[in-house]
């Protein structure tokens, strides 16, 4: 039991006023301090394995704890995760309806159809125009009395008072775009009016958007709540290893040390959860599966529900991990100085 | 190995009024040498363990250990001045939950050694205890000695310049305290500043080592020494 000191250590203590000393490090044998910091490393990476494992281990002696600790984070970030996917879902079937957005452009009486065709060929030329149809004059009346079963009305007056139309489908349906195509064309001096009729696309642009900003906010208040519930499991996980955190400080172990255990333990707790909640997700999602085919069957639609999608298996266990990382650490440092080792 | 200079620690507690624990304490514990610190309960032993554990900070005065100011010492450099001292608790500070081995391994782990090594130490940490048939058991199949001397040989795995014992010999028979004590006479002829804290006098008496007494925060008698 020599107590032999090596030499770095016995370097004295630069007198610093009020500077905090960081003791050195006790040397671990005749070692070359070289291989030292590679035996320091190894066993830095070892404790991390062990802590990792141990963290495991613990969860999986309590299962019914556990299970219900990945449960409840499991379900707060179903719910999100569950209502993106209906979200997106949503956003794509509309997309195809987008398609049909047009601005029906009704031209001056005077325009005569050559003018109205000549116009029609202009516009289609035009960068956000994808096609136009032209409905003359003529072509209208007869479809007026065809559809509207007032021919004899019509007949009845002296000219005939349906204006020339032209209908411009843009290639983007996007409500500003839309709007700019409109005033574009309500400027021509042909045009009459330019009527954007599909004021419900932009409502529904509206309420996705809405429906977006909720989903945010239900996100962050969940993913808040599996924050505090991983604080919670952590705090009662230290208060059971009390006894043991204060022999491990007793005899030398840093903050660290101490503390990385319960730092994979949240890492777990968040991952586990994470992974139930793609599970519950594509579940519920089979779940809606089948009345959504024969909903779309009966419209006559090729829509088919989208799923959660590859990434984002990956990334939410991943997030749902560093939440519980988040959790664990605030648990540590806010309960671990608590406990100070007293002689007893 | 350690050296205290006029440490005084008061307790103070709102609407209490405040109590001095250890009044302008100075003693030195040389390497190599045996000491015991006794005294009356109440009498500074515990608060005296304390600040050299940096469990507390003394109010005045300055303690050295292994060359280090602890008054210097932040919070974070605290481990690295445990890792110096080996503790032997009255209640052994055992974990349950692990066998003898791996309480034995628990200061080598900590302090990072490398793995090869630590099977080595800790089972020549459990021989020199006379343990090492035990190491798988779970400290609590053992009997009170033995669960002191793996406290013991925790306390000397990682061969620190110091050790400290607070009643090591509390609950033992005078046999088994003879033995304790012959553990703690080794560690020191091998260059251990080793300080006994107990209030056992007779086992004070059975041996000729220096002696120190605390009485009401003062160090009044010094065997070995004239007394301050």
């Amino acid at each position: 039991m020599t107590t032999k000191r090596p030499g770095r250590n016995a370097t004295p203590l630069k007198p610093k006023r009020a500077a905090p000393v960081t003791p050195p490090r006790r040397s671990s044998g005749a070692r070359a301090a070289r291989s030292a910091w590679r035996d320091r490393l190894e066993s830095w990476r070892l404790h991390h394995r062990d802590s990792a494992r141990d963290a495991l281990l613990r969860m999986r002696a309590a299962p019914a704890a556990t299970a219900m600790t990945v449960l409840v984070i499991a379900i707060a970030l179903a719910l999100p995760a569950g209502i993106t996917v209906l979200l997106e879902n949503a956003q794509a079937a509309t997309r195809g309806w987008d398609g049909n957005a047009h601005l029906s452009v009704f031209l001056k009486d005077d325009v005569d159809s050559d003018q109205q065709r000549a116009l029609a060929a202009t516009w289609q030329a035009r960068d956000d125009v994808a096609r136009t149809q032209s409905v003359t004059r003529e072509q209208a009346l007869a479809e007026f009395r065809e559809l509207s079963g007032f021919g004899d009305v019509l007949d009845a007056l002296p000219d005939n008072p349906l204006p020339p139309l032209i209908m411009v489908y843009p290639v983007d349906a996007h409500p500003d775009q839309l709007a700019a195509l409109q005033s574009a064309l309500n400027a021509m001096p042909e045009v009459d009016l330019a009527q954007l009729d599909v004021l419900w696309v932009q409502r529904l642009h509206a309420m996705i958007e809405l429906a977006g900003r909720i989903v945010g906010a239900l996100t962050l208040a969940l993913a808040l709540a599996v924050v505090l519930v991983v604080v919670n499991t952590i705090r009662l996980a230290i208060e059971s290893r009390r006894e043991e955190i204060v022999v491990i400080k007793l005899v030398g172990g840093t903050d660290g040390f101490v503390r990385r255990p319960f730092l994979y333990t949240g890492f777990w707790f968040g991952l586990a959860g994470g992974l139930v909640s793609v599970v519950l997700v594509q579940i519920a999602l089979l779940w809606i599966g089948s009345p959504i085919d024969e909903l779309t069957a009966l419209y006559d639609s090729e829509y088919s529900l989208v799923g959660i999608g590859f990434v984002n298996v990956l990334v939410l266990p991943l997030f749902a991990g560093l939440l519980g990382l988040m959790g664990a650490w605030l648990a540590v440092s806010r309960h671990l100085n608590d406990i100070d080792p007293q002689l007893l | 190995m350690i050296q205290l200079d006029r440490v005084s620690k008061r307790y103070s507690s709102p609407g209490m009024g405040s109590k001095d624990a250890l009044k302008q304490v100075s003693l030195t514990l040389p390497a190599g040498e045996l000491t015991f610190l006794t005294g009356h309960s109440g009498a500074g032993k515990s608060t005296l363990l304390k600040l050299i554990m940096m469990i507390e900070r003394p109010t005045a005065g300055e303690i050295l250990v292994d060359g280090i100011p602890l008054n210097r010492v932040g919070r974070s450099g605290i481990p690295l001045v445990r890792r110096r001292i080996g503790m032997v608790h009255q209640n052994h500070q055992l974990l349950f939950d692990r066998s003898v081995y791996d309480n034995v391994a628990l200061p080598l782990v900590i302090a990072g050694f490398p793995r090869a090594d630590i099977g080595k130490r800790v089972r020549a940490a459990l021989d020199k205890v006379g343990l090492l048939s035990k190491e798988k058991l779970n400290p609590m199949m053992l009997s009170g000695g033995e669960q002191q001397r793996v406290g013991i040989a925790r306390a000397v795995v990682n061969k620190p310049p110091l050790l400290l014992a607070d009643e090591p010999t509390g609950n033992l028979d005078p046999e088994l305290s003879a033995e304790i004590m012959d553990l703690f006479k080794d560690f020191a002829r091998v260059g251990v500043a080793v300080m006994i804290a107990t209030h056992d006098l007779s086992l004070i008496a059975r041996y000729s080592h220096r002696l120190l007494t605390l009485r009401e925060g003062h160090l009044v008698a010094d065997r070995d020494e004239t007394p301050v």
